[in-house]
């Protein structure tokens, strides 16, 4: 899984002899590969198998220690005997206004939610802005807004912040970066690596949603659709997840990606197989069709407001229960479960009773032709 | 979700599977020819619930997979020119040339843009009236009558600023290779259900005449894919051969009248070399003498393009329906999404592709037999 920075030079292999004289079907006739990427590609921050290598191939084997190398949504500091939650989070929406939020609440949600999949109680965040030259005044008012307005509903303090200004043209409008420590309260230990042979894996409502949304207001791609981002902040329907059960195993909330990336990676990481239950897995009629029509696959598409949990077979009715009783929870439905063969595998059974693979997105997701 | 969920029944797709088993009396091969096909048939894993005595191979019908690597090479030879505008289809970014693919240009300055529809060219020619804006005009007739509809109505405004790069491919020429070809497995297809909505079925009664192979035009989810099979089988067992519409509710025999009038208008058939396959009579369009001046590879010149070929790689096989991509012995190792060594790995449509991204690659059966027995949930 390595990634090179300085790859070999291509070896040429023979050229082939096809000819555009007749059909020629036994020949050996195809292009060369193209090696590790010598440049960054926006694959590489889809969430998928690229950003994998880069933060594999690249970051770990600079960075690695032990606090790190779990890879989890945030690291977990031991400070004085407690459980400090530490994460960041960068956010360059385009657009930066869209249906159901905005780079400013998506930035605040986005910190929180990471936190609270370590099992933290969120509390202080941090902003540093990067403004390009010519951002309206008024935009950036309408975003502070709502930056304040996310973070007093989620409980959270904005304590400190920097802002730097660029040229027109060297960013697009506005990027933000929140940082965010919580505490993790007594008895909760949630790792990707703690998912269980039986446990049931819950998803908290219908998925797809924010990346569908986004999609729709997009250059180029517009489209005509109600479809609201599910933007929010998942820090109570935690603190409701682990009342129900306090030992919880895994919590992860599928950003880019999609739900496969975070499944592979609680399927990597704990070496246990996952099977997943299509006819089960909640997704909108509207969200349903909207990817039909745009030749996308809505397990690979984001969310920002949805979690999975990974739980014990014996307290998966009773954390269900308790969290469709929670707004964010209404539509919450167990979609899968761990297994032991096939470890580090997802697969899932269609609805037509045949039986898939789901494995990783490679690079973006790119609309079919057909 | 209505028109889907109809399609995608599980007890439904049962009774057909349960008849298709009842019928089934010896070995029979078929081939469905549309990459979208395949994509549903691996993706629904439908070929595994056939039984043993029917094996699906799949065709050459990936629009993006059967480009030529010369047209590709000239298509980024062209994007990578500093006043132009290079739209594309999004399943284009990712295919490789001699050197590198769109996204890459794209991480290095290129303007590539990814649109669903030639149509949206117009408006981004119109907005940049200083930037030459280039189409990769690729596909079979299903895409013909939009990348057509660009460049009529470019004529037609004056839009001197657009153009399209034609690597536009014909499906019946391709039937009839595979079915001429010595090596030929295939005994009946299921025929590609989008591009007949286009072009009707009546030009594929002669091919089911000619080599005695029966025909059924099909469409995509399961229960249609299923349908077409059982079809198909029923002629195989009857010894008949016929050109069968299983897809009614998009396909008339005579298909879209109004969209292949305008597709030969501006559109003349020619030849056309294939990707993974060479070059087949009469299987290509070119545009008309009269849009010339639409045309990319008459403005850029791009000059004759040398390419060159990995020497591992069995697509043309795997696209005639003789091998399969397990076959292959650098398939899931050496050659994947990430890094594909021939055409049927470049585009998510392509077989090779399909069975990598449903895990055929990771000794699948045996893996997919454990998972039904624990799939199970409660």
């Amino acid at each position: 899984m390595n990634i090179s920075l300085h790859p070999e030079p291509q070896t040429l292999s023979r050229t082939n002899g096809t000819t555009d004289s007749a059909p020629n079907f036994s020949g050996p006739v195809c292009p060369l590969p193209v090696h590790e990427r010598p440049e960054i590609v926006l694959g590489h921050g889809s969430g998928g198998k690229l950003t994998h290598q880069l933060i594999t191939g690249v970051f770990l084997p600079h960075f690695s220690n032990d606090l790190l190398d779990p890879l989890h949504d945030g690291a977990v500091l031991p400070i004085h005997g407690a459980r400090v939650a530490f994460s960041t989070d960068s956010f360059v929406v385009n657009p930066i206004f869209f249906p159901g939020g905005d780079i400013g609440s998506l930035a605040v949600h986005g910190t929180v939610n990471d936190l609270a999949m370590c099992g933290a109680k969120p509390q202080y965040l941090s902003v540093a802005m990067i403004l390009e030259e010519g951002l309206p005044m008024g935009d950036l008012l309408r975003i502070v807004k709502s930056m304040k307005r996310a973070a007093d509903e989620a409980g959270v303090l904005l304590v400190t912040g920097d802002t730097k200004v660029v040229d027109r043209g060297k960013g697009d409008q506005i990027f933000i970066t929140t940082t965010g420590v919580g505490l993790i309260p007594e008895g909760v230990s949630i790792h990707p690596k703690h998912a269980r042979v039986g446990d049931k894996i819950i998803v908290s409502g219908e998925i797809a949603t924010h990346g569908i949304a986004i999609m729709s207001v997009r250059d180029g791609l517009e489209f005509e659709t109600e479809i609201l981002s599910d933007s929010a902040a998942l820090n109570g329907l935690v603190g409701v997840i682990l009342r129900a059960c306090p030992q919880v195993h895994v919590l992860r909330d599928p950003t880019r990606g999609g739900l496969t990336s975070a499944l592979n990676e609680i399927a990597e990481q704990a070496g246990v197989g996952i099977v997943l239950d299509e006819a089960r897995i909640p997704i909108s009629e509207q969200v349903k069709g909207a990817c039909e029509i745009l030749g996308l696959d809505p397990l690979y598409v984001a969310n920002e407001g949805k979690l999975l949990a990974v739980v014990p077979a014996e307290s998966a009715d009773c954390v269900l229960e308790a969290m469709r009783r929670d707004p964010l929870g209404r539509d919450a439905a167990i979609i899968g479960e761990v297994v032991a063969k096939h470890p580090g595998l997802v697969t899932m059974l269609t609805r037509v009773g045949g039986v898939r693979m789901v494995d990783m997105l490679s690079g973006e997701q790119l609309p079919r032709i057909c | 979700m209505k028109y889907l969920d109809e399609y995608r029944d599980e007890s439904l797709a049962k009774s057909i599977l349960a008849e298709i088993r009842r019928l089934v009396t010896r070995p029979w091969v078929l081939m469905e020819v549309c990459g979208g096909q395949t994509h549903s048939i691996v993706k629904y894993g439908i070929d595994r619930l056939l039984p043993d005595e029917i094996e699906l191979v799949h065709g050459p019908g990936c629009p993006v997979c059967v480009t030529a690597l010369e047209m590709i090479d000239k298509a980024h030879a062209i994007a990578r020119q500093p006043d132009v505008i290079f739209c594309s289809f999004g399943d284009m970014l990712r295919v490789p040339g001699s050197d590198g693919d769109l996204l890459t240009l794209k991480s290095r300055g290129a303007d590539i843009r990814v649109l669903y529809s030639p149509i949206d060219c117009l408006k981004i020619a119109r907005a940049n009236p200083d930037k030459k804006v280039v189409f990769f005009a690729i596909g079979f007739e299903t895409t013909a009558p939009a990348n057509a509809m660009s460049v009529f109505q470019a004529h037609k405004q004056g839009l001197m600023n657009y153009s399209i790069l034609v690597s536009h491919v014909l499906v019946p020429p391709a039937m009839a290779a595979i079915l001429q070809s010595p090596q030929n497995r295939v005994q009946g297809f299921l025929g590609p259900g989008h591009v007949c909505a286009v072009m009707g079925y009546e030009e594929y009664e002669p091919i089911a005449a000619q080599f005695h192979v029966p025909i059924v035009i099909t469409g995509f989810e399961p229960l249609d894919l299923l349908q077409g099979t059982l079809m198909a089988l029923r002629q195989l067992e009857a010894g008949r051969a016929e050109v069968e519409n299983q897809y009614p509710r998009v396909v008339r025999r005579e298909g879209n009248r109004s969209a292949q009038q305008l597709v030969s208008e501006v559109f003349e058939v020619c030849d056309r070399k294939w990707r993974g396959v060479g070059s087949i009579p009469n299987s290509g369009y070119r545009l008309r003498r009269e849009f010339r001046e639409h045309d990319a590879e008459r403005i850029f010149a791009v000059r004759q393009i040398d390419t060159r070929e990995s020497d591992i790689c069995i697509s043309g096989e795997i696209l005639r329906g003789i091998r399969k991509p397990h076959d292959c012995p650098a398939f899931g190792t050496l050659c994947t999404p990430d890094h594909p060594l021939g055409a049927t790995m470049v585009s998510a449509e392509g077989a090779c592709a399909a069975y990598f991204a449903y895990g055929r690659h990771l000794a699948a059966e045996r893996i997919a037999a454990q998972a039904r027995e624990e799939a199970v949930l409660s």
